[in-house]
């Protein structure tokens, strides 16, 4: 029994998609000496300088670069080494990889995948602890995922450089090494846009990304000893969403929780909530809920402050549990 | 190197006297006199096509458009240096020369100024002058400028780890490249020593502004050397000299020799775009001054000159070019519109349909 | 002091308009006693309250249309049943606090939302959640008379869920909700043209009508009867039924107990098609389908198939006249599982009905016509005299959803009932 962390995975990921395909090259600031995470250790030895490619520090170069190299017939994976640096980029991913195959009809298309650390609880500050999916949840022609488990982040990178469009990868740097569980043999297939079941329960529906869907499972332990049944769904994909998945949650429970790490306010809470009330309103049973991070900038860098920003399985308890008596 | 500089306009007397390769015998290898015609001949239905998407728009044909008159030897001479639907091709919204040198026909450029279903650019979507053909390489590009030089390097280093012996070329005009991705580009592309091109096409202007409120250096090609490319800087209405400066370039890149910065000094003779009105920020005394410099003008008397062509042959292909572009304009004015219905296509790879939130 | 508001009377009622107070400020008021009348799409109906005390203050005068959920009037006292404290507005519910742990611990999030009110019978509606309403309305059971375990007594889906359960009535399925309509631009009219304001009663019967029209697959099918003996049997008893019961002996008592003894027999036309799903109903409640002024509507005979031919009189001519005058119970316009419309009163002679919502069948009685009638030879086989007859003729024509049964069902059904009828005689028992 192995029990393999998601940084092992999207390691394993990186060494068994660089085999199978020519086109597949990583290229990202510090990745020939494994990144600041480790996640791309021994790949420069095993598939060599041109395979593998620090850059220089040069966010919307290097983004461009790949986006040029994608559409001239490679397959290059970006590494973001910090979803907070990925700003610059976004005139090259918005304006040019989102758009390219839409411009020109599908004469040109960007196959590409950026990989970016996310997340806070790890004494990163405002800068090294931000969430950002909903930014790229909010640009069609894109599509962002953010898987939760070490066999979702192997399963999806493979599904994200088979892409024919561009993918926003997107890891929770606390989970890397938090988070393992026992791989199976052989990996599964896991589809963009598909959301997972992580737990069934009658009750309430928590809905949850990332991090936060561990908390959440967490929680959902901790309620079962009041016979407060929860449902707990994965999103895994953020763009697409999984609306049938998120609706038969909805359904199936009257009463839904969100939780995502990422600020309230035009997170994608929101938008999963709107799709419920749209589609599943006679359905519910209490008012949607949302359990995010606060409105301020990003999480502080004292231990204190950067708690007092994450939701965690007690929050996630106690609004299940006012959710649950409504 | 060039040290500070007093803000003055750009006039003729900036440009030739720094180009690198100047020769005095006026020929560039590769330019046949069979070449220099039909380059010429492109050099006319260009800037017959851009002078009729002016009238167009103003008769309310075409709610935009946007052209290059003034800037075709740059244009086209550049192109001549290239091997069309091998090269990669990233140019801007100015380069309708460039389109029509590199292949691209004058019904596909009548129907991109109409914005028609079947512009091979993209069949509507995109504002017209927004460059894209597949066979042609060449790639498309958005409205925002500089993004398209990190693009170019892309496509130059997939050129480069595929083993092709393919170079990649991009054109902006003087005022990107004070663009955080033109340094970004350009230095990532030096780092990798790529097979790029990049083409700053300084016509003096960024719309408005002219060039000394844009950067505090006379030559844009003064920046190659912060990255440890070449820099090279053409007199941008001479065909020939931008053949010969461009072929230089190419080669230097196919060789492996790494990315060339190449500065072409010309002007643009008509407002930036259909909603520019050129009088508010530059005189006519100055437009005069460079349509005395006309490229079209001065390689038709380098031809009747050099003997290469008559008078009434160059009468001829003028005709030619008008009867060309006026078979050109019925076909596209006829040519189908896009289907509101189409809206989601190519969005994703297996975009058929608008996903959006069904009603209850 | 309770605040009375606008109960939810129905399904997919939204308002309701106060046609009457029946007490005035400062009557004692006892538990139950009739307050007020009030109108909605569907019916008219008297409120009885749910406190006692004194009337202290009207909020909504005569004549005023108001939502469900506003506060009518008040009362001052001590009847009122326990924990019935209102509430003061439609607050709605507080949010579990959004930012996780940097707010101190909130308080629960119920607080405002749902104050108690107890699970009294009668008391003021409560707030229900979406999901709650559909199921009630769907099962026809009343948020009411539930006792909520929710927040302040609130009816949750559970509580919903328990009930129907309870009733022992198939599980609801769990399907899409209907598709409204889009709105349409005004069109322009004519000055001279009078436009007719729009009444709840006539937008509930269009809504119903298109409803219907649009969701069920209406097929439709006519049957000749021979009701010349039914003639005979009413007239030979109707005089003496009239003295003795003081309401008509009507024709439509005598088919309405047809159409319950063929309703046992066939099962698959007394049901309901509730969200895609078809729900053959245990008892059989016939609706009837009553003229009023610029309207319809449907009061329902519970259980009809347990009444004789003299109940059905009665029970027929209680519900029409009550829905005629108002003062109709919920109860009594809801439930139904087969409509009869006795289109044949006003001369009709075939008539397509819209089927009432959800059920799956409607049939209609046509005006009792004598006509010349061939009488087959009985022994038709061996060559007899066919011979011409006068009877008395009437059309049974029955609209059906095609998507819960089929021709040669409905057809079966609509035979069994002819059979019945033709079979009645000067011996038919009426009690």
């Amino acid at each position: 029994m192995t029990q393999t962390s998601i940084a092992e995975a999207i390691q394993s990921a990186h060494r068994e998609i660089m085999r199978d395909d020519e086109r597949v090259i990583l290229l990202g600031e510090d990745v020939e000496a494994g990144g600041v995470f480790r996640i791309t250790n021994g790949l420069l030895d095993e598939f060599g300088p041109h395979r593998v490619f620090d850059t220089p520090l040069s966010e919307a170069g290097f983004t461009g670069a790949a986006i040029g190299a994608a559409i001239g017939g490679m397959r290059p994976i970006v590494e973001i080494q910090f979803v907070d640096f990925i700003l610059p980029a976004l005139n090259q991913l918005i304006s040019e990889a989102a758009k390219m195959r839409y411009r020109s009809l599908g004469t040109w298309t960007v196959p590409l995948v950026v990989r970016a650390p996310y997340g806070g609880g790890v004494h990163g500050g405002l800068y090294h602890s931000q969430s950002m999916e909903a930014l790229f949840a909010h640009v069609p022609g894109l599509k962002v995922v953010m898987p939760a488990t070490p066999t979702d982040a192997q399963a999806l990178l493979h599904s994200a450089v088979q892409d024919p469009d561009p993918v926003i990868f997107l890891e929770h740097k606390r989970s890397y090494r938090l988070i393992r569980e026992e791989i199976p043999e052989p990996l599964p297939s896991v589809a963009i846009g598909q959301a997972a079941l992580r737990r069934d329960g009658q009750d309430i529906a928590i809905i949850a990304t990332g991090l936060a869907l561990h908390h959440s499972l967490a929680a959902a332990q901790q309620l079962q000893a009041e016979s407060i049944d929860c449902l707990v769904l994965d999103l895994r994909t953020v763009l697409p969403l999984d609306k049938p998945a998120i609706l038969n949650a909805a359904r199936h429970t009257g009463k839904v929780l969100i939780v995502h790490e990422d600020h309230l306010t035009g997170g994608i809470g929101g938008e999963v909530a709107a799709i419920i009330a749209a589609e599943a309103f006679e359905h519910l049973d209490a008012p949607i809920q949302r359990l995010a991070g606060p409105d301020v900038p990003a999480m502080g860098y004292h231990p204190a402050l950067e708690q007092a920003f994450l939701p965690n399985p007690d929050t996630i308890a106690q609004a299940a549990r006012s959710l649950a008596a409504y | 190197m060039t040290t500070a500089q007093q803000p003055q306009p750009p006039t003729a007397s900036t440009g030739p006297a720094r180009t690198e390769h100047a020769d005095e015998t006026h020929s560039s290898p590769g330019l046949t006199n069979e070449e220099l015609i039909r380059r010429w001949y492109q050099m006319v239905l260009a800037r017959k096509i851009g002078e009729r998407w002016f009238v167009l728009n103003r008769q309310g044909k075409a709610p935009f458009v946007i052209t290059g008159q003034g800037h075709e030897a740059t244009q086209v001479g550049t192109v001549a240096a290239l091997s069309a639907g091998k090269d990669w091709v990233v140019p801007y919204y100015r380069d309708l020369g460039v389109a029509l040198a590199l292949g691209m026909t004058p019904s596909e450029l009548m129907l991109n100024v109409f914005a028609k279903a079947d512009d091979p650019n993209s069949g509507g979507r995109q504002m017209p002058a927004h460059w894209s053909h597949k066979r042609l390489r060449m790639v498309s590009g958005s409205s925002v400028v500089g993004t398209q030089l990190p693009i170019a390097a892309g496509l130059a280093w997939a050129a480069k780890l595929q083993g092709h012996d393919a170079v990649a070329v991009t054109y902006l005009g003087e005022g990107s490249t004070n663009q955080g991705e033109f340094h970004e580009g350009l230095n990532f592309a030096a780092v990798q020593r790529l097979p790029l091109v990049v083409v700053v096409e300084n016509n003096g202007y960024a719309i408005t502004e002219i060039q000394t409120k844009e950067m505090a250096i006379t030559d844009v090609a003064d920046r190659a050397q912060a990255y440890g490319v070449r820099g090279a800087v053409v007199d941008g209405n001479d065909l020939i000299e931008v053949h010969r400066a461009m072929q230089i370039a190419v080669q230097a890149a196919r060789r492996g020799h790494g990315p060339t910065l190449l500065e072409a000094k010309t002007y643009r003779t008509v407002p930036h775009s259909s909603d520019d009105d050129d009088r508010r920020y530059r005189t006519r005394e100055e437009l005069d001054l460079w349509r005395a410099r006309d490229p079209i003008d001065r390689l038709r008397k380098h031809l009747l000159e050099a003997r290469i062509l008559t008078s009434e042959q160059a009468d001829e292909l003028i005709a030619k070019a008008t009867e060309e572009l006026r078979g050109a304009e019925a076909f596209a004015a006829a040519a189908p519109d896009p289907d509101p219905t189409s809206l989601a296509t190519h969005l994703y790879a297996d975009s058929t349909t608008l996903p959006t939130s069904s009603p209850p | 002091m309770a605040t009375l508001t606008m109960p939810q009377l129905g399904e997919s009622v939204t308002e309701g308009t106060v046609i009457r107070w029946l007490k005035q400020p400062n009557d004692q008021v006892a538990l139950d006693d009739p307050l007020v009348e009030i109108d909605t799409e569907k019916v008219n109906v008297e409120i009885p309250s749910p406190f006692a005390g004194t009337l202290s203050r009207i909020m909504v005068e005569e004549g005023q249309t108001v939502p469900i959920g506003t506060p009518l009037a008040e009362i001052q006292g001590t009847g009122e049943p326990a924990g019935a404290e209102q509430p003061s507005g439609d607050r709605p519910a507080q949010a579990p606090t959004a930012a996780a742990a940097s707010a101190p611990p909130q308080e629960p999030m119920p607080q405002t939302a749902q104050p108690p009110t107890g699970s009294a019978r009668g008391a003021a509606t409560p707030k229900l959640s979406p999901v709650v309403a559909r199921l009630a309305a769907q099962h026809d059971i009343d948020p009411a008379t539930l006792r909520g375990s929710g927040a302040g007594g609130r009816v949750t889906k559970k509580d919903m869920l328990a009930a129907i359960e309870a009733r022992s009535a198939p599980p609801s399925s769990e399907a899409s909700p209907a598709v409204t309509d889009a709105p349409r631009p005004p069109t322009e009219r004519p000055a001279e043209d009078r436009a007719v304001p729009e009444t709840p009663m006539r937008r509930a019967i269009a809504d119903h009508m298109t409803r219907s029209r649009r969701t069920a697959a209406h097929a439709w099918l006519v049957m000749e009867t021979d009701v010349t003996a039914l003639v005979a049997a009413r007239s030979a008893r109707k005089d003496a039924f009239r003295q003795s019961e003081g309401v008509a002996l009507t024709y439509l008592a005598f088919i309405a107990h047809a159409v319950a003894r063929a309703l046992q027999q066939f099962p698959r036309l007394n049901a309901t098609w509730q969200d895609g799903q078809l729900f053959e109903r245990r008892d059989i409640n016939l609706g009837f389908a009553v003229d009023v002024p610029d309207g319809l509507v449907v009061p329902v005979v519970h259980q009809a198939d347990r009444m004789s031919i003299a109940d059905l009189a009665r029970a027929i001519a209680d519900i029409a006249a009550r829905a005629r005058g108002g003062g109709l119970k919920l109860h009594e316009i809801r439930g139904g599982t087969f409509t009869i419309d006795n289109t044949g009163a006003f001369g009709t002679a075939l008539s397509a009905p819209i089927i009432h919502q959800p059920q799956v069948a409607i049939l209609t009685t046509e005006a009792i016509i004598k006509r010349p009638v061939v009488i087959p030879s009985t022994d038709g086989a061996a060559g007899g005299t066919d011979a011409l007859a006068i009877r008395a003729m009437m059309n049974l024509c029955l609209s059906f959803d095609h998507r819960a049964l089929d021709g040669a069902l409905a057809a079966r059904f609509t035979g069994r009932v002819k059979k019945i009828i033709e079979a009645i005689g000067p011996d038919t028992p009426i009690h």
